[in-house]
């Protein structure tokens, strides 16, 4: 890594830096890359508190064998009496907006928008994004679509249809406005999130400061880049397979249809070329926020910083090529399910070298374990965990058993649930600070830490025996066998929403009465850009460009 | 303002990603009945000239037949199956019947069960191939005409194979799909 030294730039505070818009100009006409960031991370905790909610409702009525709440759950949302079928639906509803709404409006917002549009600008030294005004367009384009999703189940019955969307349930299984509005959403969501990745693209290729250059950017911008190149390839499949999903369900066409020459697993091919770089683009933002904070906290530049950068090209390019191991049971030849597998467990070297590289930065290090760290630390134990168990199902032949399974539920909650949620909440609080001005809690931070983290392992480490044992998933009842795990898992639950109480009580602490945060509050090992700048950094930063120089010694 | 303009053409570049891989999104469609086409993938069936002889090994074949929604045909196989030589070619009739009183023109799709046999499935000559029109009660025999390669037996995956189901389901052809709704308009 290199060192990084700053020219003419103390006296931001003088000029005319700092003159902010009124209230309404300044929040819905945004153009200021950190008011759009601000707005992405309260939409992202507003839809992370819904959807989180959703999954406390499901945990509540797995907690015990038999159907508990649905049916008193349908009729306060639709009054009146329904039917069992109607209430075992509503179960399909929860299922689906949950999964939508923590991938499409918590994870890929908080990452991309939120932390993307605060601190990429920043760190490569540029004075906002490249079009301002069109990321005040990817945030706005957020909010009905986040709306077409949440009132489609108050004008139909529910999109019951999953997140993945799966042709036929979704084409004439499903009829009525409902799946309509959910496809709808995704289109619009999709449309904002390539919007942002055009932004970003540009904004990293020509916005750099003098002396920036690719390989000396920080390696949270380089899992951006990467993660809007997968934005831009893989969401207008996305797009062009929901599209054929709504002509099919509207119009008489039969993309989808076998009985008029369609195919209904065509459909899951193109949804998966979209979905398996989709959770990379979950993830990758993730990898490089905990690339910061280790290198932060144990006061060493990253180790093998080009190796990291290149493992996470590879698993862009590589995550392109292995979608079908998302369909092992549609009927694959052998030779296929062995490409597949094979393709798949390649992951796991560009992602190994990524983990040990993180292990090697600790080491030696003179580490402090503030509260950044230690949920870095916990992303790391998580996500390897995680990993290791998609290790097991990238397997064509185990995953013949473990479709469907609650296995399945446990290896991406693991991912993504805990690894992707683990480095939100590692840079929320790295760079809380910096965004508010303000120190957080650290008793409090660390309080949250070992309470989310003892709660989602409790909730989500018995779904591998469950999904051993054969529960299959999407299912509101089950056997009194499986009774035991789920409790647990419902228990898990609870200690995991005690822990985000505490983290509402910090935050809300934190900006009422937190003490206020010098420039950088993290000491020598903090060396990008956006610790230079006052906390929080001045409304406009950078209107002399940074000078980056190159001390030489790697 | 050299910047804006470097900044529009990393916008335009992304921007024509984005339109290809929508085109790509599309396209998907011709391109993944090709592949299917190309390799027998999902059961797939294979078009050929002449039947390579029998290699002197049994097989079975079942036939099965439908009909979708929308298409008022009774549509059935003569037999239920044939037991046939690898290699050697077989022809086996479906009876289709317009039960309704308008003509109507269907065409039918196909695969074989189990999927992974569809590349060895080879058909010489068959009624899928083309439009069926038929008159309104009228009655019509269809034959088909096929071989399974005998590669199936060097096949390790299709060890096991000792029967093979030709599926066939009849749906109302695009013009009649038009005539329908031409039909209801008036």
């Amino acid at each position: 890594m290199t060192d990084i030294a700053l020219h003419a730039h103390d006296d931001h505070a003088h000029h005319d830096a700092d003159h902010k818009p009124g209230f309404f100009a300044r929040w819905f006409m945004s153009t200021n890359h950190k008011d759009i960031g601000t707005l992405y991370l309260i939409f992202a905790i507003v839809a992370g508190i819904i959807g989180g909610s959703i999954s406390g409702l499901m945990r509540a009525e797995l907690m015990h064998p038999g159907i508990q709440y649905l049916p008193t759950w349908l009729s306060m949302l639709h009054g009146g009496e329904h039917s069992f079928d109607d209430a075992m639906h509503f179960w399909n509803v929860l299922i689906t907006a949950h999964g939508l709404i923590m991938v499409f409006f918590m994870v890929m917002p908080a990452m991309i928008g939120g932390f993307g549009n605060w601190f990429v600008p920043i760190m490569i030294g540029a004075p906002d994004m490249a079009f301002p005004r069109m990321n005040n367009i990817s945030f706005w384009l957020l909010i009905p679509a986040f709306l077409l999703l949440l009132l489609s189940p108050f004008v139909g019955i529910g999109a019951g249809t999953g997140w993945t969307v799966y042709a036929p349930l979704s084409t004439y299984g499903e009829p009525g406005p409902s799946v309509d509005m959910a496809i709808l959403s995704l289109h619009l969501a999709g449309a904002s999130s390539i919007l942002g990745a055009i932004n970003f693209i540009t904004t990293i290729f020509n916005m750099r400061a003098p002396g920036m250059t690719l390989h000396k950017m920080p390696l949270f911008v380089w899992s951006v880049l990467i993660t809007a190149f997968l934005l831009l390839l893989a969401l207008p499949v996305l797009a062009a397979a929901i599209t054929m999903l709504l002509t099919d369900r509207n119009f008489g066409t039969a993309f989808y249809d076998p009985q008029y020459g369609g195919d209904p697993v065509l459909y899951q091919h193109l949804f998966w070329f979209f979905g398996h770089p989709e959770v990379y683009i979950m993830i990758l933002p993730g990898f490089g926020i905990v690339s910061q904070i280790i290198a932060t906290f144990s006061r060493k530049p990253v180790f093998g910083y080009l190796g990291m950068a290149y493992a996470m090209v590879a698993i862009g390019l590589v995550g392109f090529v292995v979608w079908a191991h998302h369909m092992f049971t549609t009927g694959m030849s052998v030779t296929v399910k062995m490409y597949f597998t094979a393709a798949t467990m390649v992951i796991a070297v560009p992602t190994g070298v990524k983990i040990f590289s993180w292990i090697a930065t600790m080491w030696g290090g003179s580490i402090s374990f503030k509260t950044p760290m230690v949920w870095a630390i916990g992303f790391i134990f998580m996500f390897t965990v995680g990993g290791v168990t998609g290790v097991v199902l990238a397997n064509g032949g185990v995953d013949d058993y473990m479709q469907d399974t609650y296995y399945v539920v446990a290896h991406f909650h693991y991912v993504l649930s805990l690894g992707a949620v683990f480095s939100l909440f590692a840079g929320f609080y790295y760079w809380f600070p910096k965004m508010s001005g303000r120190m957080y809690n650290e008793l409090l931070g660390q309080l949250h830490f070992w309470v989310f983290f003892i709660g989602v392992n409790v909730m989500f480490f018995p779904m591998h025996f469950l999904g051993l044992q054969g529960m299959p998933r999407r299912y509101p009842d089950y056997p009194d066998a499986y009774a035991h795990w789920n409790q647990v898992a419902t228990i898990g639950y609870m200690i995991m929403a005690a822990g985000m109480v505490i983290f509402f009580v910090n935050i809300i602490w934190s900006l009422l009465a937190g003490r206020k945060a010098e420039g950088n509050p993290w000491g020598e090992g903090a060396t990008t850009l956006e610790w230079t700048l006052s906390s929080p950094p001045p409304f406009h930063q950078f209107e002399t460009l940074p000078v980056i120089e190159d001390h030489g010694h790697h | 303002m050299i910047r804006i303009s470097r900044n529009l053409r990393v916008a335009i570049l992304a921007g024509i990603g984005v339109c290809s891989m929508t085109g790509l999104g599309f396209a998907a469609v011709p391109l993944y009945r090709m592949f299917c086409e190309a390799t027998g993938l999902n059961g797939t069936t294979q078009k050929g000239l002449r039947a390579p002889g029998s290699v002197g090994q049994k097989i079975t074949i079942a036939f099965d037949s439908n009909v979708a929604k929308g298409i008022p045909w009774k549509f059935q196989p003569e037999r239920r199956s044939d037991t046939i030589d690898i290699g050697g070619r077989d022809m086996a009739f479906f009876t289709a019947t317009n039960t309704s009183d308008r003509e109507v023109t269907g065409t039918a799709t196909f695969n074989v069960t189990p999927v992974f046999v569809g590349k060895y499935f080879t058909k010489i000559q068959c009624f899928c191939f083309t439009q069926q029109t038929l008159k309104p009660g009228e009655t019509v025999r269809m034959p088909v005409i096929f071989y399974v390669d005998p590669k199936i037996l060097d096949d390790p995956d299709a060890r096991d194979v000792q029967e093979i189901t030709l599926s066939y389901t009849f749906y109302p052809s695009e013009s009649q799909a038009v005539k329908d709704a031409a039909a209801k308009a008036h």
